[in-house]
This record gives C-alpha cells, sequence and structure tokens, in this order.
C-alpha cells in the first residue's frame, strides 16, 4: 500500500471516528422511518411498551443478543449518555473497518507473480 | 432511547420468509464475493474497509425528517459510487452484520431481510441508477454529486419497499399494505433526500482529494482518468 493511500485511509477513518465518536450525542432520538412505520397505530407507555392499538410491531420481539456489552450502541454500565454512545461508536468503527479490510483482503486479486507489475490503473477484464 | 432500533427487528415478519431471505441474502452473498474478487486489489481492499466503517459511523447519525421520525442513511449509493456494485453489497452487509451482532440492532432472525433491502436491493438499485446517469452528466465532482444525490434518493424509496414486500409475504400483523407502501414510501422519500445529501457530500469530497479512489469515475467510463478529458474523441 503506497504512503499517500495510508494517508488518506488514515484522514477517512479520523473522520469515521469522530462522526461515530462526537457528533453522534447530536444526533435525532426519534425513531427512524422504519421503527415509526411499525409503531403507526400503537400506544406506549413511557418504557415504550406496546398498550394497545394495531400496529406492524405489536409481535416484535427482543433482539436475541440484548443483554449484549454494546446491545444499543452503548456500554453496559455507562448508562445512555454521549460518553457511552460515543464510545460503543468508536469501538464500531474500529470493528467495522478491521473485519471489512481484514475479509476483502482475504478475498483480493493477488497480483500474479509471474507476470510483470501491473499498473494500477489498468483496466481489468471486469470493466463495467 | 429510541434510536437504538434502527433496522427490522425480530417477529415483525415470519419465522418462514425470514428464513427464505435469509437463504436468499447469503446465496447473493456468495454470488457477490465471487464477482468483488475482479474489483478487489490492493487499494480498493483497504477503500472497502473504510467505507465499511463509514457507513457504520453515519448510520449512527439519525436526522429528524418529520416530527417525531428520523432517518438515517443506509449506504448503499455512497458504496457503489465508492468501491463498486459488489465490494459495496458487501459493504453494507459487513456493517449490517456487526450491528445486528455486537449492538443487538436489526433482529438475528431478521438478519436476511435487512441485508435483503439495504445491502442487496438498495445497492442494485444505487447501481443501476449511478451507472445510467454518468453516461449522461459530466465525470466531474459536481456531476457525481448529482448522481450521487438523486441515485440515493431512489435507492432509500425502492429498500423501504422491499420491507414493504416482506411483510406482505409475512407479516405477523394483518395491516392494510397500501397504507403502509405509501407512508414507508412517503418518509423514506425524506430520508433518500437526506441520504442523498450526506452521499453528495462525501463522493465529491473524496472525488476532489483522490479521484483515482472513486471505482464510478474509473469503471463506468472508458475514458483514463489522469487525463484532462478533451471532448471530441470516441465518447458519446
Amino acid at each position: 500500500m503506497s504512503r499517500r493511500l495510508g494517508w488518506f485511509l488514515a484522514g477517512g477513518l479520523l473522520v469515521a471516528l469522530l462522526l461515530a465518536g462526537v457528533v453522534s450525542s447530536f444526533a435525532s432520538g426519534s425513531p427512524d422511518g422504519l421503527d415509526a412505520t411499525a409503531r403507526q397505530g400503537c400506544t406506549f407507555d413511557a418504557e415504550g411498551r406496546i398498550t394497545g392499538g394495531t400496529c406492524m410491531a405489536q409481535k416484535e420481539q427482543d433482539h436475541q443478543l440484548d443483554d449484549s456489552p454494546l446491545a444499543g450502541y452503548g456500554i453496559r454500565g455507562l448508562g445512555d449518555g454521549a460518553l457511552s454512545t460515543g464510545l460503543s461508536g468508536v469501538l464500531g468503527v474500529l470493528v467495522t473497518f478491521g473485519i471489512g479490510a481484514g475479509l476483502f483482503r482475504l478475498a483480493r486479486r493477488r497480483p500474479d507473480p509471474k507476470s510483470s507489475p501491473r499498473p494500477a490503473d489498468a483496466p481489468t477484464e471486469a470493466e463495467v | 432511547m429510541d434510536t437504538v432500533a434502527m433496522h427490522i427487528a425480530n417477529g415483525i415478519v415470519n419465522g418462514p420468509v425470514s428464513a427464505v431471505f435469509a437463504a436468499f441474502a447469503a446465496a447473493a452473498l456468495a454470488f457477490c464475493v465471487w464477482r468483488a474478487r475482479a474489483d478487489l486489489d490492493d487499494r480498493l481492499a483497504p477503500m472497502a474497509g473504510l467505507v465499511a466503517a463509514f457507513i457504520f459511523a453515519v448510520q449512527m447519525l439519525n436526522f429528524q425528517v418529520l416530527p417525531g421520525v428520523s432517518g438515517h442513511l443506509l449506504g448503499g449509493t455512497l458504496a457503489v459510487i465508492l468501491v463498486g456494485p459488489w465490494v459495496g453489497a458487501l459493504c453494507v452487509s459487513t456493517v449490517l452484520i456487526v450491528q445486528c451482532l455486537l449492538f443487538a440492532d436489526g433482529g438475528l432472525t431478521a438478519i436476511g431481510l435487512n441485508i435483503t433491502n439495504m445491502a442487496l436491493l438498495g445497492t442494485a438499485a444505487g447501481y443501476l441508477l449511478v451507472a445510467a446517469l454518468l453516461r449522461i452528466l459530466p465525470k466531474t465532482p459536481a456531476g457525481l454529486g448529482v448522481t450521487a444525490f438523486a441515485a440515493s434518493v431512489v435507492s432509500v424509496v425502492i429498500a423501504s419497499q422491499g420491507f414493504v414486500a416482506e411483510y406482505w409475504l409475512g407479516g405477523t400483523t394483518q395491516l392494510s399494505l397500501p397504507a403502509i407502501a405509501g407512508t414507508m414510501a412517503g418518509v423514506h422519500t425524506l430520508i433518500g433526500i437526506g441520504e442523498g445529501l450526506i452521499a453528495a457530500t462525501t463522493v465529491m469530497t473524496v472525488a476532489r482529494v483522490r479521484p483515482d479512489l472513486v471505482y464510478a469515475l474509473r469503471r463506468f467510463r472508458k475514458v483514463p482518468v489522469a487525463e484532462p478529458v478533451p471532448v471530441g474523441g470516441g465518447a458519446a
């Protein structure tokens, strides 16, 4: 990997870390479009439990991993605050980058040792 | 906190239909891996990791679209423009799998439904539109921005209708399908506009800093990217 690409990746990762670690605390707390639609028609108590009505979310079940330490984009034990959300976001970005970059590296095309080094921009047979 | 659930939860679509979509998603992802290998080189592989991490980050940023309703980026179009359709679908899937397993967001039983809508349907729609639009729009950062915006809006609405289809096939409640389709399309048009703005800003930034890293500029056209393009060559 060239040094220039390394700098670009580091910069991009820094932006992602800032978004997930800091900006995430300013995100809207309202249910998203899907969730809001699924809840439409039901009434809820303060805990978010359905108290009546008819809606798509009526038979919704809990997530199998609701007890995991990062469940719900927070760190268990740190509550719901900015620190908890931000730290879980930072961890998520790092884990996603690690898994993604690792798996994509495993799946990538190896340079053919027999042929001469290919210019990086040469078109491949898979042109779209 | 309400933002903890961003994707389809368990129990909204029944088990058999969820299982069929899980099998479909697994087969489709295997096909994507096979096709992605031709695209993945030493440069695209780390870039794809970054795109996945970036989509994870931006998905946390719910923005208000209506009173009491928010939306967040899905990321399909953004991924297609930066890393291509096959790797892009795998990027979005990686995010969804991490969110499901680590953050308990998007039901484990519903993972196939979520991957089908956001990683496959949304990405495919985004890809077709980007490929079509880049035939007529200039291959400049501005042209790429317009492409990203328009393709994002359509892609998000189509992904939302994927959910409607899944609910039609196996919804655990009996509610009016046209009403759900209408509500989902309406609210996701607004979300798509937000996604479009984020995607356009992102791809325009990358196109200015490192145009050679933008898959759509490298592969969706025949002219090499490094040269200032004189008009009147072979390009129609």
